[in-house]
């Protein structure tokens, strides 16, 4: 199956992109045998990136400061997913206050080539994406819980990331005063 | 600005050096206040040990953010009163001048805050800031064995920082 990514990356990078990651996710499976551990390793390994891949994401991207969370989760699936992953994302299902939404991506060059085992159940194979975007979010002042509502590895018709919004936390100023 | 209240502070501005490196020191700060870096090409005057200075200079910086933003006459959606800005949110300062330096400040969303001075003829920097941001991403934060959040210890930042600013003050 050829593929080229629209951000001009040839096919071959993009599988060799997937298989690593897929190599990642078997070794993990390997070194921790529980998939809840696999799961928290991802998550945790996809938060270390995106506290890193923030700063990449805003210099390459140029966009300023987003004024509402609407506008985060907007710029996240149109921009952020079209620059790291060559994909655009979709984003539905707003709650009243505007703190909570659903990311859907349609398609996902990370499960190229994958099926889950029956020994696999209980597995989110792309859970380092929930870590990412929590890291990244938490760099820009938010604190979010990235959960996965549908996922196409487990029979769903497409991956959907819940987006939660908990709070803002502003800067402090971080000396006390008396020194 | 009589921050020092030094009287050995001349009031002609230094002549530019031999090699042009005009740019007199480089500061970068984190969201907690950390200095992640320091450098200085040309600075004849220490007023302060390292550690006051960093704070001070951070310290300085917050608060004029917050003196800019407050001060603003022309913004005309309130926001939320009484929580404090977001970095990048509402209006933000780029440049102080005085008679003796120039000192140009980018803070990027993610709280990242680069600090350039110079000598006063110098022009808009913000574009210069932007480039030294890129760096900071290509040369730190994509360097495996660097800690976010710790000060910057990566040879090849310094030495390609020190080519583009001799390139631009």
């Amino acid at each position: 199956m050829r593929r080229t990514s629209s951000d001009g990356r040839s096919s071959e990078n993009a599988e060799l992109f997937t298989l690593t990651y897929g190599a990642i996710v078997r070794q993990l499976l390997t070194d921790l045998e529980e998939v809840e551990e696999v799961n928290k390793q991802l998550d945790q390994m996809g938060y270390n990136i995106g506290i890193r891949l923030i700063d990449e994401f805003l210099a390459k991207s140029n966009v300023s400061r987003c004024v509402d969370f609407k506008e985060t989760a907007e710029v996240i699936a149109k921009v952020g997913f079209k620059m790291f992953l060559g994909v655009t994302a979709s984003v539905t299902n707003w709650d009243a206050d505007g703190t909570c939404c659903s990311i859907v991506l349609e398609d996902n060059p990370l499960v190229d080539f994958v099926e889950l085992p029956d020994t696999c159940q209980g597995l989110y194979y792309c859970n380092v994406l929930s870590g990412v975007i929590r890291g990244a979010l938490e760099m820009v002042s938010m604190k979010t819980e990235v959960t996965w509502l549908r996922d196409m590895l487990r029979g769903d018709d497409a991956y959907e990331l819940q987006v939660k919004l908990l709070k803002q936390v502003p800067e402090e100023y971080p000396y006390k005063d008396d020194e | 600005m009589q921050f020092f209240g030094g009287s050995e502070i001349s009031p002609s501005p230094p002549a530019p050096t031999a090699t042009g490196n005009n740019a007199h020191m480089m500061y970068v700060f984190n969201r907690d206040g950390v200095c992640l870096f320091y450098r200085e090409w040309n600075r004849p005057l220490h007023t302060l040990n390292p550690p006051q200075d960093h704070k001070l200079m951070f310290g300085l910086l917050f608060s004029l953010k917050s003196l800019t933003a407050k001060m603003d006459p022309t913004s005309a959606e309130k926001g939320n009163r009484g929580v404090p800005q977001l970095p990048g949110q509402g209006c933000s300062f780029h440049s102080f001048r005085t008679n003796t330096y120039k000192l140009s400040f980018l803070e990027s969303p993610s709280g990242i805050k680069i600090i350039l001075v110079t000598h006063p003829r110098t022009g808009d920097l913000r574009n210069s800031l932007k480039y030294i941001y890129n760096l900071y991403v290509e040369y730190v934060v994509k360097n495996p064995l660097y800690a976010p959040g710790t000060p910057i210890r990566c040879e090849l930042f310094n030495t390609t920082l020190d080519q583009y600013v001799r390139s631009i003050a």
